[in-house]
């Protein structure tokens, strides 16, 4: 399954303080590599993406990152970012 | 005076007064349908919906942008609850981190845990299994345990504190039905939790063969999902569950080698003397070719052409087949302490 593409800039959302000072973070997400600004968090990385929030868990480094810390959790060089979402499966 | 049939409920309320309670949780449904294998979402929701279940079984995978359609607002239409699996995990570690996924991703601490061997066979590998089971209680998980058709394992995963042993009835979407009903059954007569048939089952005989032998409730996915019409496929598993679960309730008669008349034999009317024997009336025509020869009996001391050669591995034409301590043969109905 193709990871699904960065749309746009991470940090651009309506109203958000751009924060990002310094050099672009490199991530993997999905398996696929990729560059978010810096404090980036995974709240972001998910409104980038567009992706629908219902029926769907993420983790970072094989941990899981629980709903509520979404836009706490800012993403490190390095980090891999898991995004799943509920598939058909018996 | 009007008769009425108490045990004549339809199949909304048939489980009415006979729930499934896992956890604590009732359900009236005995049928959990997994969500696996249909050919869209469409068909799929209208065969989770005459399957009258609720419960169905989803994964976790990478969010798919593509992918049409959201199987999110299926569950959201259809008020079925999901039951996150681990499928694909082959170590304890992975199938641990998926659950906590699925914890996360439909906010239950439900779980099938499935922990498999290899891709040829699906079957659980039981050491990783049995290690996952013991993390995920400690965790605070409700675990349904994906199992094999083993009561030394299934033992196991009940001492680890598991909310349901689901024993395999054959490998995860062969179809192959029931391969070791004299496992299951010994599973079934131990469990103090309740036991669900989960893989295996290939059509509607399966499942009730399932609910006969006493298993509390069905799983199955492919034989639904990869049926040519799902959706009829469906309500004929809703049926078999049914059906196999009031037979176990009414207790099945023994097995024996030779006919017991149900009609009285006294009271016979005399019809007058019998011809001797040998002596056929000559207008009575024998429909048997001679040729076969010897009576029509001689034809029936084989198995019926079409039965045990149609119904795959031989243990199949043995519903009851010798449960231990003769539970088939009257056994309290639901005698496992599940329900």
């Amino acid at each position: 399954m193709r990871p699904p593409p960065l749309r746009r800039c991470a940090h651009r959302r309506q109203g958000e303080r751009v924060v990002s000072v310094g050099a672009p973070v490199r991530i993997t997400v999905n398996g696929e590599e990729t560059t978010v600004p810096p404090g980036t968090t995974v709240a972001l990385l998910l409104d980038a993406l567009g992706t629908e929030r219902r029926g769907i868990a993420v983790a970072v480094d094989g941990e899981v990152v629980i709903r509520r810390t979404w836009s706490e959790r800012s993403l490190a060089p390095g980090e891999a970012v898991e995004i799943l979402s509920i598939a058909q499966g018996g | 005076m009007v008769l009425t049939d108490p045990t004549a409920a339809t199949s909304d309320d048939a489980a009415g007064d006979d729930p499934l309670v896992i956890a604590g949780h009732r359900f009236g449904s005995r049928l959990i349908l997994g969500t696996g294998g249909a050919p869209n979402l469409d068909e799929l929701e209208r065969a989770l919906i005459a399957s009258g279940t609720e419960m169905t079984t989803v994964a976790l995978r990478r969010v798919d942008p593509t992918a049409p359609g959201s199987l999110f607002a299926v569950l959201e239409r259809t008020g079925i609850r999901a039951l996150p699996n681990t499928a694909g995990c082959f170590t304890a570690r992975d199938a641990v981190r998926t659950a906590r996924l699925g914890r996360e991703a439909l906010d239950t601490p439900w779980v099938k845990l499935e922990v498999v061997a290899d891709e040829r066979t699906l079957l659980p590998d039981p050491h990783e299994l049995l290690d996952a089971a013991e993390q995920l209680v400690d965790d605070g998980f409700v675990v349904l345990a994906y199992t094999n058709d083993d009561p030394v394992l299934a033992r196991r995963l009940e001492d680890a504190g598991v909310a349901a042993v689901m024993p395999l009835g054959a490998p995860i979407g062969s179809g192959m039905g029931i391969n070791n009903a004299y496992n299951l059954a010994m599973i079934v007569e131990q469990a103090s939790v309740p036991v669900v048939l989960d893989a295996g089952v290939g059509t509607a005989s399966d499942a009730a063969l399932a609910m006969e032998i006493g298993c509390d409730a069905v799983l199955l996915a492919t034989a639904v999902t990869r049926a040519r019409e799902p959706v009829l496929m469906a309500r004929a598993m809703r049926h078999a569950v049914e059906a196999g679960r009031l037979a176990r309730r009414a207790g099945r008669i023994p097995r024996r080698r030779f006919a017991q008349a149900s009609s009285p034999s006294e009271g016979l009317a005399d019809l007058g003397p019998s011809p001797a024997p040998g002596a056929a009336s000559p207008d009575a025509v024998s429909p048997w070719p001679t040729s076969s020869g010897g009576p029509p009996g001689a034809a029936l001391s084989g198995p019926p052409p079409g039965i045990a050669s149609s119904c795959g591995p031989p243990g199949a034409a043995l519903p009851d087949a010798v449960p231990p301590g003769g539970a088939s043969a009257g056994g309290p109905p639901g005698a496992g302490a599940s329900s």
